[in-house]
């Protein structure tokens, strides 16, 4: 048994971790919520070599796993870093699978050219249709609908909101459904019927959102099948859970070093059960969240029929673990923790908005009951 | 990233596998009670034939009758005994906490005495350090050893919370015996007859009606020369080492409490309306979210222990996200199931009245949290009024303070 990271693997964490710490992250997601620009990532992703993580060596990647994947989530999360590769990373796992030209996909990998996941949700025990976010309510969307015609083009006609790092992508891989089942489909932004509209309000500014809508728009039906778009589905969540992770030990690293040189009646406030249980408390929910990433990154590879449960194990537990954090910086520091000038509300606003995403942290808990109690019954 | 055994773990779980097929129906069909003499028998016999076998204390040094084999080997014994469906050995507690602390600071007599018969449960061990005024602060214990002139001692005292004492044969038992030091630099460790003249057990009933711990009494109790574990007044230390071993013991069987989220899934899933209720639903997802990170919490505990790492006060962490995850499953059984969960032959019934006091077994919720977030986030400790006195200055203030 060997349940840790490899020596590679803490490798890509600490050269995730210096890339990202070369820019003020954090100052320019304050900035960005009065209309500052915020730094572009892309190249620091693309020298890395992130962009090319999941696609096969063949494809020019990487070759690497989920788990890769998640370790430069949590360094990206870790300073709230606006890096696409929430949209771009799902997209690549379907590319990979096939159905663009060989030379497409070794751009992606490079980074000359960006992809984006448009997600559609898989059917579970209690409804078995593919649906997708809605753009307001608790009702979620029919998932768009797919029409194949000749040469492996099809038109498709549905929208998908909210959907992560939309605007400006090159690729859009929407996730639909025929008669037979779920099917993606490949899309160039400037498509006819392709329109891709950013939202507006968006909460936590490092998280750019778009609204995207296909009206009988034509593009390249693609070859990952309907496992292969389930699996896309729970990879992202674990890779907002991943995000998550990070910003939890930002949070708790901030929440600790407050605590220790913050004196009331005498003595520091971390000297304190009421304050000390309570980071106790952040840390417990942050180790549990790792080591649920750690079996996604596993069960991806090793139990790829328990990756759903993994995924959303990890989802729901590094979405409450961040709430449950960022309320906690703010409380550590008092008053001024929950001021404009302070750090600690950005953390605030990427726990919010991070847990709404992707149908929520509350479709992960009951995706992981409906999978266990199904299994159970079976 | 795998949970793969190397080759040579393989071959051995494939021994143990192999041991346990031939050998499984000379094992007592359930642990039964501790109050039921025959089962305590049958339970006995069951530990010397896996002693037999060599797969008992196989973490002890070979020249101690153990296999000198590391930590792993124990977890693959764990697994193959919980897979076999047979109950483990009888003496947990003494050969995976007092023996090893026996190994550790025991005189060369004490170990060629008491090891071999411990490890064969021909004698059952253990283990006497809380109090009823010394729980979560182990180091206010009251019960007193004074040294005669031949060297022998008088003990005298009451504990608590021991498992295992109507019938083991020896007990390790931490008394004061320097009131007028501080109170962490005063103790002995004691090797105790729990025949002797004087001792007087009683068993302690449970929420459930079983008695599954007792108190020991100890009055004028009078032990050998040499029956002092370590040095005199240096207890704590030899303490200290006992609660490392529990730490391991608990992180190389956290798979076995039974805790699993897949368990409970079952009691649900009996109730097909159950798993479509959006509520239940809500509350078996979040409880299954703590169950998983646990068992893989604890895959990430073993990878450690493997490396030769100990585990630190972190681990007490899984306790904590255990008990309250199994106290959220029994609720949720209970709500599905109706008052037939709570039938006293029901295995719900048995875990819901278990877990209040699992609570505060090793280590209260409160202590745990103390200790991490002082030795894990290094955050600094509550002001302390017991530091720099004398324990019986201290005893006496604290009177003076109910008194007033």
């Amino acid at each position: 048994m060997n349940f840790d990271l490899s020596d590679e693997q803490v490798l890509l964490r600490e050269a995730a971790r210096d890339a990202f710490g070369r820019v003020r992250t954090v100052e320019a997601a304050r900035d960005a919520l009065e209309g500052g620009e915020l730094p572009d990532l892309w190249p620091t992703a693309t020298t890395a070599g992130w962009t090319g993580l999941l696609l096969d060596e063949q494809n020019g990647g990487a070759g690497l796993s989920a788990i890769d994947a998640m370790l430069v989530a949590a360094e990206a999360g870790r300073v709230l870093a606006s890096v696409p590769l929430l949209g771009h990373l799902p997209a690549t796992a379907i590319l990979d699978a096939g159905g663009l030209h060989d030379e497409t996909l070794r751009k992606l990998a490079a980074g000359e050219l960006r992809a984006t996941y448009v997600p559609a949700r898989p059917g579970d025990d209690v409804d078995p249709a593919w649906t997708v976010e809605p753009r307001s309510g608790r009702r979620r969307a029919p998932a768009p609908e797919v029409a194949r015609g000749d040469d492996g083009l099809a038109t498709v006609k549905g929208s998908v909101a909210w959907v992560p790092d939309a605007v400006g992508a090159d690729i859009l891989v929407v996730v639909g459904v025929d008669a037979d089942g779920p099917v993606a489909v490949a899309f160039g932004p400037d498509a006819d019927g392709v329109s891709v509209e950013a939202a507006t309000g968006i909460y936590d500014a490092t998280r750019p959102l778009g609204h995207v809508t296909l009206s009988d728009a034509c593009g390249r039906v693609l070859a990952a099948d309907e496992e292969q778009l389930r699996r896309a589905w729970f990879l992202a969540h674990t890779l907002i859970a991943a995000e998550s992770l990070g910003a939890v030990e930002e949070c708790l690293e901030r929440s600790v070093a407050y605590a220790k040189e913050r004196y009331t009646f005498g003595r520091a406030i971390g000297s304190y059960q009421a304050v000390k249980h309570a980071l106790t408390e952040v840390l417990r929910r942050q180790e549990n969240t790792r080591s649920l990433l750690y079996y996604a990154g596993w069960a991806y590879v090793d139990k790829p029929d328990e990756f759903a449960a993994a995924a959303s194990a990890a989802r729901a537990c590094g979405g409450a673990a961040l709430d449950f954090a960022a309320r906690e910086v703010i409380s550590v520091h008092g008053g001024i923790g929950a001021t404009w000038e302070h750090d600690a509300p950005l953390f605030f606003r990427r726990a919010q908005l991070s847990r709404r995403l992707l149908g929520g942290t509350g479709d992960a808990v009951d995706r992981l009951a409906g999978e266990m109690l199904t299994g159970a019954a079976a | 990233m795998d949970l793969n055994d190397t080759p040579e773990q393989a071959a051995y779980r494939t021994e143990v596998r192999e041991w346990l097929e031939q050998n499984k129906s000379a094992a007592p069909a359930t642990r039964g009670r501790g109050d039921d003499p025959e089962a305590v028998a049958a339970h006995r016999a069951w530990q010397r034939k896996l002693a037999e076998g060599g797969y008992v204390g196989v973490t002890w040094p070979a020249e101690h009758g153990g296999q000198g084999k590391g930590p792993l080997h124990q977890v693959v014994i764990n697994q193959e005994i919980a897979r076999a469906g047979v109950p483990g050995i009888l003496d947990s507690i003494g050969v995976g906490m007092l023996g090893p602390t026996l190994i550790a600071h025991g005189s060369d007599e004490q170990k060629q005495r008491y090891l071999a018969p411990m490890l064969h449960a021909d004698e059952v061990w253990c283990q006497l350090f809380s109090e009823p005024a010394a729980g979560s602060d182990l180091a206010g214990i009251q019960s007193r050893a004074r040294k005669d002139e031949d060297g022998s001692w008088r003990l005298s005292g009451q504990k608590v919370w021991t498992t295992n004492a109507q019938f083991a044969a020896y007990g390790l038992l931490l008394a004061r015996t320097d009131p007028d030091a501080h109170k962490h630099k005063g103790l002995t460790m004691f090797v105790v007859p729990m025949d002797a003249e004087g001792v007087t057990i009683r068993p302690l009933r449970q929420i459930s009606g079983e008695p599954e711990f007792n108190e020991v009494f100890f009055d004028d109790v009078k032990l050998e020369p040499g029956s002092e574990v370590g040095a005199v007044n240096g207890g704590w230390g030899v303490a200290l080492t006992t609660l490392m071993f529990e730490r391991l013991t608990i992180g190389a069987g956290s798979e076995g409490m039974g805790y699993r989220a897949d368990r409970f899934a079952k009691a649900i899933a009996s109730d097909p309306a159950a798993v479509k209720d959006p509520e239940v639903r809500a509350r078996f997802g979040e409880l299954a979210t703590e169950l998983l990170a646990l068992r893989f919490t604890g895959y990430r505990l073993l990878t450690a222990i493997s490396r030769g790492q100990i585990p630190g006060p972190e681990a007490g962490m899984g306790k904590i996200t255990a008990v309250s995850a199994a106290i959220d499953a029994g609720d949720l059984i209970a709500d599905v199931l109706g008052p037939e969960a709570l039938d006293p032959e029901s295995e719900w019934s048995y875990l819901i009245s278990f877990l209040p006091g699992l609570k505060s077994a090793g280590g209260t919720e409160e202590i745990l949290r103390n200790t991490v977030g002082e030795r894990v986030l290094g955050l600094p400790p509550e002001p302390r009024l017991d530091k720099g006195i004398p324990f019986s200055e201290l005893r006496a203030k604290e009177r003076q303070e109910v008194a007033s």
